[in-house]
């Protein structure tokens, strides 16, 4: 794809990096500057995300205020991920998928055993069937979340596209091996991620496509960033996150 | 789909007008019927459910969608629960289709939609955050607000992916009728929104009905 690029790039090598594989679950916390690259190593990958201020956890990731302030209904490279503050979490600053779902939620439980079939942590042991709403209630625990915290996900590297009639389908060939997706955090943020499959992959198997995951420093926002000036609504986004980066409860942090 | 119900407003056991800006919070019973009346036309019901008996149990917009595998809601929807189970069913609907996407307006997210200025506009968010302090009986905070429905507007998706708020199917004393599945918390906020088309720029009153389960 051809678009404009800011200039300033990422370093090349990561600060760190790791694999998951497929069916795992993972949570962090991400300073404010820090880009975050997820790789899907194989195809056909699933990231279940959800994101939440960690000195505020009732600030979180709001799907439909993402949604409708940048007036689309898939993520891709230009559009911010909001807080329910008006804020923004991170910035989709490359993609080479081209499409990711924030409205069909997680797999759980039933739907995993349903399709898959039960594959238990006593008979399988690391091979057991793992489910996107369990993974996020686990993360979720270790930072004193729980059920009524559980949102609408964003899924990266799954394509979930609707008709005029609102009718849904999934599209199995969407990512490819190797396609990334950088994330430019503008503001700490409590990351929760599982590779869980998507709820409406078809597979006949258990996908268990693993992912990398580096991180990087982020370069610093320049005037004309891509995202920033994706829309005007976006520039009042980086206003309101700016405002709260310099005079908010951030001991230490610099404003962009 | 379009589909008038049955039942007479002069058998309602309950009326009561929500006059925009304000909310509605109450339990309506398993089996009892819910109408919500767009009583002057273009006019946003920011919905959220709860299963009374467990409120952190709630309508989850994902998962119904992902049931029906379609973006709208209309007679047969089915409301889920975050546990998957059925909240209420839409059983009667005069206007076609509802949105379950766009989410309820707040002054946080006012002010990136709009300008920064907008900030001290009253917002749907607002009526939620007071209705759950004025009833802390139902043990709701911040934290159980989340996306709900709007029933009466109109968010088209295209195929290639965009969103757009666009001017509503609705019009004056059209409904959207339900049937409680279970008991549940029902937190209605009739839309203040000023800046767009969801209310037509002009806030008008709601007006709630319920039926008991055995009138026909």
């Amino acid at each position: 794809m051809d678009h404009p690029t800011s200039g300033a790039h990422a370093d090349a090598h990561p600060i760190y990096e790791t694999r998951l594989e497929g069916g795992k679950h993972w949570s962090l916390t991400v300073r404010g500057g820090t880009q975050m690259r997820l790789v899907d190593l194989e195809g056909g990958a699933n990231v279940g995300m959800l994101l939440f201020n960690p000195c505020n956890v009732l600030e979180r990731y709001n799907a439909p205020d993402t949604l409708k302030c940048q007036h689309t209904f898939k993520l891709t490279r230009g559009h911010c991920l909001y807080s329910d503050m008006g804020r923004i979490f991170c910035s989709i600053v490359e993609d080479t998928a081209g499409w990711h779902d924030t409205v069909c939620g997680n797999s759980n439980r039933a739907l995993v055993q349903q399709r898959w079939g039960l594959k238990s942590y006593q008979q399988c042991r690391n091979d057991w069937h793992q489910n996107g709403h369990d993974a996020f209630l686990v993360e979720g625990g270790k930072y004193g979340l729980g059920r009524r915290d559980l949102a609408a996900n964003v899924n990266w590297f799954s394509k979930v596209s609707a008709e005029e009639t609102g009718v849904l389908s999934f599209d199995p060939q969407a990512s490819r091996k190797g396609a990334f997706v950088d994330l430019r955090f503008e503001m700490d943020t409590l990351v929760l991620l599982h590779t869980c499959p998507h709820p409406l992959n078809p597979a006949a198997a258990y996908p268990k496509s693993p992912v990398a995951v580096e991180l990087r420093r982020a370069p610093a926002v320049q005037a004309d960033d891509f995202c920033l000036n994706a829309c005007a609504e976006n520039v009042r986004g980086f206003q309101n996150t700016a405002l709260y980066r310099q005079y908010g409860c951030h001991p230490g942090e610099i404003a962009p | 789909m379009i589909k008038q119900s049955g039942l007479s407003p002069d058998t309602a056991r309950y009326r009561q007008v929500i006059p925009a800006g304000e909310y509605w919070f109450d339990v309506v019973g398993q089996g009892q019927r819910f109408r919500i009346v767009d009583v002057e036309g273009n006019q946003a019901a920011d919905t959220l459910l709860f299963c009374a008996a467990d409120p952190a149990e709630r309508y989850s917009f994902v998962d119904t969608l992902r049931a029906q595998r379609n973006l709208y809601l209309s007679v047969g929807s089915t409301l889920l629960s975050t546990a998957g189970r059925a909240l209420a069913l839409i059983v009667a609907d005069t206007v076609g289709r509802h949105d379950t996407l766009g989410g309820a307006c707040a002054a946080e997210s006012n002010t990136v939609r709009y300008a920064l200025e907008k900030r001290t506009m009253h917002s749907c968010r607002d009526s939620w955050l007071l209705a759950v302090a004025e009833h802390e009986r139902f043990g709701l905070t911040k934290r159980d607000l989340t996306h709900n429905i709007n029933f009466f507007m109109n968010v088209p998706v295209t195929a290639d992916g965009s969103l757009t708020f666009a001017d509503g199917l609705s019009g004056p004393g059209q409904y959207v009728e339900l049937a409680a599945a279970m008991d549940v918390l029902v937190l209605i906020s009739n839309c203040p929104q000023l800046n767009n088309p969801c209310n037509a720029y002009n806030p008008t009153p709601l007006e709630i009905l319920i039926w008991d389960s055995d009138v026909s």
